[in-house]
């Protein structure tokens, strides 16, 4: 303590000061990443980035899905590299509450994007059909259809 | 000799679960606070996610109603937002090498990458501005489409938590000047490190569901 009070004052004069050693070494270890650990996130994410971008420049895949379906696979990929490269997700981190919250987020994420697209792309497809090139709604068939035969 | 090995059993199993509470509690006591910051951060994080949840669904539902305005086809610069994209990346390893430096009790070099991972949030923020000042310059204004206004909210809105990662980066670089490698400034850098990833891995989503599905149509 006053070694180090003496080298760092800033640390002497500190209320917490002597608890640096205590929970200096929980820090560390709470949160701790190698050069190595970050490099291999970095390369991974690298090359997951460059694909999609590739895929959708140079226009590789001739149906639009397939190469959507492609890109959002890599994104995917991505994300999970993210997360355990780079944020340090594991499953005994923080007792397993972080993993915990984090697949109760995902479960809610997913939930909502793909229930709001179904839902209202299914409201979509049951409006009334528009016309041909026209931007707006059809006129409700409130009034009756006269019954003549169509010169059409 | 069996009831008496259950009666060595039932001593200890006594002997143990007197103190053992009290013993418990004062671990625990002990290890919470700190621990606490960092998980708490956590769920700030993950409530930040249905945040952009929910303007990501609010995109996929609008994102192709373009109401005779122009499409993502016809506005994106794939080229510009590749560049932004590995402004980003290099952002998130350079904030690695400050976590690392910062591990290794070193404050000059924590510092110079903190600056670097600044520096490359700050050209992210300014070609993003571009790009958003040249949008409206050709008149595709949040007020044209339904799309635009729910492009214009999620990237503004990623836009806006890089932003303020920015300030925050800032603040603990004075932090860290004026105080050191404090225990307290260790852990605001880890929450900003948290933060700064977390950004990133929201970009991989506007990315890919925003730019490159968008220039597909």
């Amino acid at each position: 303590m006053t070694a180090a009070g003496a080298s760092h004052d800033a640390h002497g004069h500190d209320p917490q000061g002597h608890d640096a050693h205590d929970h200096d070494p929980h820090d560390g270890t709470a949160y701790h990443g190698t050069m190595k650990h970050y490099l291999m996130g970095f390369v991974l994410s690298v090359i997951l980035t460059a694909i999609p971008f590739w895929i959708i420049m140079g226009d590789v895949f001739r149906s639009p899905v397939t190469a959507a379906v492609v890109v959002m696979v890599f994104a995917v990929a991505q994300i999970f590299v993210h997360m355990v490269y780079f944020l340090h997700m594991n499953p005994r981190s923080e007792g397993g509450w972080n993993m915990l919250a984090a697949i109760f987020t995902i479960v809610i994420v997913v939930i909502t994007l793909s229930g709001s697209m179904w839902v209202m792309s299914h409201l979509h497809q049951n409006m009334a059909p528009m016309p041909a090139g026209g931007h707006e709604m059809a006129p409700p068939p409130a009034t009756p259809v006269p019954a003549k035969p169509s010169h059409e | 000799m069996s009831a008496s090995v259950t009666a060595d059993i039932a001593a200890t199993d006594a002997a143990m679960e007197a103190p053992t509470p009290g013993r418990d509690f004062y671990v625990r006591g002990e290890h919470h606070p700190e621990n606490g910051t960092l998980l708490g951060f956590w769920l700030y994080l993950m409530s930040d996610c249905l945040v952009f949840a929910v303007l990501f669904a609010c995109y996929g539902v609008l994102g192709r109603s373009y109401a005779a305005g122009p499409s993502g086809a016809d506005l994106f610069d794939l080229k510009l937002v590749a560049i932004n994209t590995g402004f980003l990346l290099a952002s998130s390893i350079t904030y690695g090498f400050a976590m690392l430096e910062m591990q290794q009790n070193h404050k000059g070099t924590t510092l110079f990458w903190l600056f670097v991972t600044g520096c490359f949030g700050a050209s992210f923020l300014a070609l993003e501005l571009y790009e958003f000042w040249h949008l409206i310059h050709e008149g595709a204004t949040p007020q044209r489409s339904a799309f635009l206004s729910s492009f214009f909210t999620l990237v503004g809105t990623h836009g806006l938590h890089v932003t303020f990662g920015c300030v925050w980066l800032v603040t603990l670089m004075v932090q860290v000047v004026k105080h050191g490698l404090i225990p307290a400034n260790r852990r605001r850098l880890i929450c900003l490190s948290m933060f700064w990833h977390f950004l990133d891995v929201v970009w991989i989503g506007v990315f890919t569901f925003v730019y490159l599905m968008g220039s597909l149509a």
